[in-house]
């Protein structure tokens, strides 16, 4: 029996540079990007991509002083997506709805917080707030986002690091399939620039973006990258059955066409080339398609020296001859990397190419590094391209977690 | 500190812990929780806010003391008067 096909009907986020997919894509297109310097703990001045969303759209001022982060833009995302989706959030069927979102971390700012709130109380923890644990409990995105929709179905997050994103689509797109819900509110999210332990880790490893101008600081395949550029976001899907989304005249924004979860175990930290280049071929053969079929890669290169190399030595594996319309792009050198949210809002950057077939620019390459020189690397001004019937999406993450998604042009 | 500053320390907590309430028309002797959107978890940020504060402690056994602002004045007038006497 065929699987059930899975469609996106639905998208809401909000990245640094901007809090709807058209704000977004419109600057993607025109080279905006989203890095500015914020005061971080212990630590002072540092690039980091914030977002500007009004958490008040959808919040009272008391959930957003009891809640997290995290929550609040989990909470705007999925009232934007549902919104999106033409879905009243007030007539949802509440237990046949679930909601999955990715996340790299949580509980790092609240503890981090609460430590510094006892430090000034000789630390007695008799000062340590009782909102400790459910703002620091793994599910708290998406427990606060049920509770703000009254969502009674399945509410979790996912762990996967960096590529948490994708594995939030992935695991809805499963549910659907498996019947366990009928609706399904999923993505990722990160407030990873509100914890300096983030920053302080990416810095001992070297691996932390320094540059005079923030706008510039994220490159990746640039010759002169040095590092991450630590950002905040989220973007969340509604994901429906095909039947489903027909039966309500849905707008569709494309197919789940095909997806690979993979593990390195080979190292903490370091990316493994050979798993990746295996996701990503894996991938490719889920959706039933072969290298050639993809119009646009879109790639997790975060900036670090070695890791884009080695994304490129994947890509160059699997697309690196026969592939003459596929073309390559990345996201980071616009909003930094966001962490849990990277892989759902990168996506989301790249969907409207199904219908303006531009496939958005790598920017910030002023000099190409000749080991991340890939055929069909769109650089600095975005390309018009004859179609884009398929877009994949490669999201990876530390203890060697790779993701790999596809999602196809709608054809009925 | 007199009984009406002491309902006013508590009204400014209780500000910040529910900045979407209207305090203008809070009735002294009727329960907050009967006129405000306030939970079990609300009443342990005051409890913690009087520590933090004001360094008063209110011990669990005594929290139905702070159900109104004025059994609120009454419990704790004395314990900001002692609070001040030591200082």
């Amino acid at each position: 029996m065929p699987l059930p096909r899975i469609v996106i009907t639905g998208v809401g986020l909000t990245a640094p540079n901007g809090d709807n997919l058209d704000a977004f894509r419109r600057n993607l297109l025109a080279g905006v990007a989203g890095i500015s310097r914020i005061e971080v703990r212990y630590m002072g001045l540092l690039l980091a991509g914030v977002c500007h969303y009004d958490p008040l759209k959808y919040q009272k001022k008391k959930e957003v002083r009891v809640g997290t982060r995290a929550g609040s833009i989990s909470i705007y995302c999925a009232r934007e997506a549902l919104q999106d989706a033409g879905l009243d959030a007030a007539t949802i069927v509440k237990d046949r709805t679930g909601i999955y979102i990715g996340c790299t971390e949580h509980g790092n700012v609240e503890t981090e917080n609460e430590i510094f709130n006892i430090s000034k109380f000789n630390y007695d923890t008799k000062y340590w707030s009782h909102y400790h644990n459910p703002r620091t409990v793994a599910n708290n995105a998406a427990g606060e986002t049920s509770l703000n929709l009254g969502i009674t179905g399945p509410a979790y997050t996912i762990g996967a690091a960096c590529a948490a994103g994708n594995l939030g689509l992935i695991h809805a797109a499963q549910m659907l399939r498996l019947g366990e819900v009928d609706l399904a509110l999923c993505g990722g999210v990160s407030e990873s620039i509100h914890t300096f332990g983030i920053f302080a880790g990416f810095k001992s490893q070297n691996a932390l973006a320094t540059h005079d101008d923030p706008a510039k600081a994220s490159r990746p395949f640039d010759l002169a990258r040095n590092g991450i550029v630590v950002s905040e976001g989220g973007c969340l899907y509604t994901l429906e059955r095909l039947e489903d989304a027909l039966s309500r005249g849905a707008k569709i924004y494309g197919e789940i066409g095909g997806y690979c979860v993979n593990s390195d175990a080979s190292d903490y930290v370091l990316p493994n080339p050979v798993r990746q280049a295996e996701c990503v071929r894996k991938a490719v053969a889920h959706a039933g398609l072969q290298p050639r079929d993809i119009h646009i890669v879109n790639t997790h290169a975060t900036a670090t020296p070695l890791g884009d190399i080695q994304e490129c030595e994947a890509i160059r594996a699997v697309f690196g001859e026969g592939c003459p319309d596929t073309y390559i792009n990345n996201t980071k050198g616009f909003i930094g990397h966001c962490m849990g949210a990277a892989g759902a809002l990168e996506l989301a950057g790249n969907l409207p190419a199904f219908d303006d077939l531009t496939v958005h620019p790598s920017i910030n390459v002023d000099n190409l590094d000749p080991k991340c020189a890939l055929p069909g690397l769109v650089l600095n001004q975005p390309r018009r391209v004859p179609r884009v019937d398929a877009i994949l999406n490669n999201s990876f993450g530390m203890l060697g977690i790779n993701s790999t998604l596809i999602v196809r042009r709608f054809v009925p | 500190m007199t009984k009406d500053e002491c309902k006013q320390v508590v009204l400014d907590i209780i500000a910040d812990i529910a900045p979407d309430e209207d305090l203008t028309q809070v009735k002294p002797d009727v329960r907050l929780r009967d006129q405000l959107e306030l939970d079990s978890m609300d009443f342990l940020d005051i409890v913690m806010e009087l520590r933090k504060r004001h360094g008063i402690e209110v011990p669990e056994a005594e929290y139905q003391k702070l159900a109104s602002l004025d059994s609120c004045a009454e419990y704790l007038t004395p314990k900001f008067n002692a609070v001040s006497a030591k200082q």
